[in-house]
């Protein structure tokens, strides 16, 4: 009997209830209800997001930092609480190493600018992978022409997997940075990260992980993963746009110089010389996104409350459903098939363009997302100009998925 | 608005079978569409004899919309001058945009994109061959053109 409680725990996932937290999903799109499956592109708001930006602009806003009036305080109280939650969120050390920036590409941008560049000069090398998104691509190329250092590009294989060892092989003495995303935005691979960071701290190589498409699906402990970055945007993870966070650690962050000038980041400024403030305000120059920060914050709540491994059972189950029933269409090829994938599917249906899919679909009610998804490097290596990519949420249903395959189906019949 | 009035038949049909598609050579102009939006690429080339369009082919890969504008375009401009292939695209772009749609007459089968403009997200599929078209003819020696962009 001992052990009753916890054999009758109920692990049934109640998705309609949480649907109801997300109000935009009770809308219908051309007549038909709203199929949101474009949430690795921007993810949906619950109330508890919603009603705490409404909150902060209704009754606190204020700047923040340098007001010694009641809603100065408040408006900082709130959003440094905010910052707190977020230290929780991914288990950070400290305040000190969670910087607010407005999404992932600032994160990897700053990242580029304040720790590469001061640091690399021809002959050394920063390494990549071949299935990254263009923010992390693009900021290393900037850093490579500024300072003359060569990125690297690590392969991947034909079902969009990333091999650890292949990685390993390119990590050389050469190396002063390693930058991979935790998950494709373009192909769902959840990549090896730890096998890779451990790869890259073994040879004294720092590591920034870009986790944008990787928070809103799975847990993230940043100092079980012992990356030295990790970056992330507010509105992948149901907070507002706008917004995101740049994790680093402590030492290193120490270390870099400010990247903007400015309100802030600064403790005293004469023309002769300004001293910068400390850690996290030395990167957060100017007023920053307030009332985003202070969604990001209950974005975060909202995800630490939820029985997040239930979650990510049903979005598994989400994933398999979409597998099964797009892989029983003819002429529908699922484009990136690793073994370990987030619950996205990517796929091209010949003889359908990918953007007359997306209309066709939109007609429906059903929001994919169609292009090449930031990542032109991944769609030239499948050969293909775009995908359509179905991206799926915990509030996701498969009934969702059966209208898609259905309006697929619609798409090949008109186009035949 | 129905989705068959963006598809019609005409558009199918030119989708699935595109007219003059392929390479031309040699060819007076040739100059590359490119949308960086959704990644649709297409060439136009086209010989010129003193100021007509005596034969344009267009190759590159796109949405059906796309492929179909293009398709329509090459039949229409086919034998036109340049002045008047200038003058279509003038009214392709405003039946394209614009409420107050041009004379069907004047566009014969072109008048088949109409339904487009209920898709704002898709005006650029169907607008990108023109705008390459125009560029083609709007220079003295169009080869040296930069690759037109819909950004």
């Amino acid at each position: 009997m001992n052990n009753m409680a916890l054999v009758d725990r109920p692990t049934g996932f109640d998705v309609h209830a949480l649907r109801r937290e997300f109000p935009v999903l009770a809308r219908t799109v051309r007549g038909k209800p709203l199929a949101y499956l474009d949430n690795g592109a921007s993810a949906q708001r619950p109330l508890a997001v919603i009603d705490a930006v409404d909150d902060y602009e209704r009754r606190h806003h204020a700047n923040i930092h340098r007001g010694v009036h009641t809603l100065s305080q408040e408006a900082t109280a709130l959003y440094e609480t905010a910052r707190d939650r977020l230290v929780r969120f991914i288990n950070a050390r400290s305040r000190h190493e969670v910087i607010f920036v407005r999404g992932t590409t600032e994160a990897i941008n700053l990242v580029a600018q304040s720790y590469a560049r001061p640091l690399l000069g021809p002959g050394d090398e920063i390494l990549i992978t071949h299935l990254e998104h263009h923010a992390n691509i693009v900021p290393w190329q900037m850093v490579c022409e500024q300072t003359g250092a060569t990125l690297v590009v690590a392969p991947m294989d034909s079902r969009g997997e990333v091999h650890a060892d292949a990685v390993a092989a390119l990590m050389s003495p050469r190396t002063r940075l390693f930058a991979c995303a935790h998950v494709s935005n373009a192909l769902g691979t959840v990549l090896p990260i730890r096998r890779l960071i451990a790869a890259a701290k073994a040879r004294g190589i720092t590591t920034l992980i870009d986790g944008a498409q990787a928070v809103p699906h799975m847990h993230v402990d940043v100092q079980e993963l012992g990356c030295d970055f990790y970056a992330f945007s507010g509105h992948k993870m149901f907070g507002p746009t706008g917004v995101g966070v740049l994790y680093g650690r402590e030492q290193l962050l120490e270390r870099m110089p400010p990247w903007q000038g400015g309100g802030e980041m600064i403790l005293s400024v004469t023309f002769a010389k300004t001293t910068y403030n400390g850690l996290p305000n030395k990167f957060e120059a100017g007023t920053p996104n307030i009332s985003g920060g202070i969604g990001l914050g209950a974005a975060a709540d909202f995800l630490m409350g939820m029985d997040r491994g239930a979650a990510h059972a049903h979005e598994t189950a989400l994933l398999d459903h979409a597998t099964a029933v797009l892989s029983r269409i003819p002429d529908l090829r699922i484009v990136g098939t690793a073994a370990d994938k987030a619950s996205l599917v990517s796929f091209a249906v010949a003889g359908v363009h990918p953007h007359d899919l997306g209309t066709i679909l939109d007609e429906d009610g059903i929001a994919i997302r169609t292009g090449h998804h930031c990542a032109m490097p991944v769609m030239e290596f499948f050969n293909l100009p775009a995908t359509a990519r179905a991206s799926f949420a915990f509030y996701n249903t498969f009934e969702e998925i059966d209208r898609l395959a259905a309006g697929v189906e619609r798409a090949l019949k008109l186009f035949a | 608005m129905e989705l068959n009035d963006l598809y019609r038949d005409v558009i199918l049909d030119h989708n699935r079978r595109p007219r003059n598609f392929g390479a031309l050579q040699p060819a007076d102009a040739s100059v590359e569409g490119f949308n960086p939006m959704c990644g649709d690429r297409l060439t136009v080339r086209l010989r010129l004899a003193d100021e007509t369009i005596s034969d344009i082919r267009f190759e590159g890969q796109g949405c059906a919309i796309s492929t179909a504008s293009a398709s329509l375009m090459t039949e229409a401009v086919k034998g036109k001058t340049r002045a008047q292939a200038l003058k279509l695209f003038d009214r392709v772009h405003q039946l394209l945009t614009d409420d107050a749609a041009p004379d069907a007459d004047e566009l014969g089968k072109l008048a088949a994109l109409s339904g487009v403009r209920e898709y704002p997200a898709r005006v650029k599929c169907a607008s990108l061959c023109w705008h390459t078209l125009a560029s083609a003819l709007r220079s003295t020696h169009p080869q040296d053109l930069p690759a037109v962009s819909t950004e």
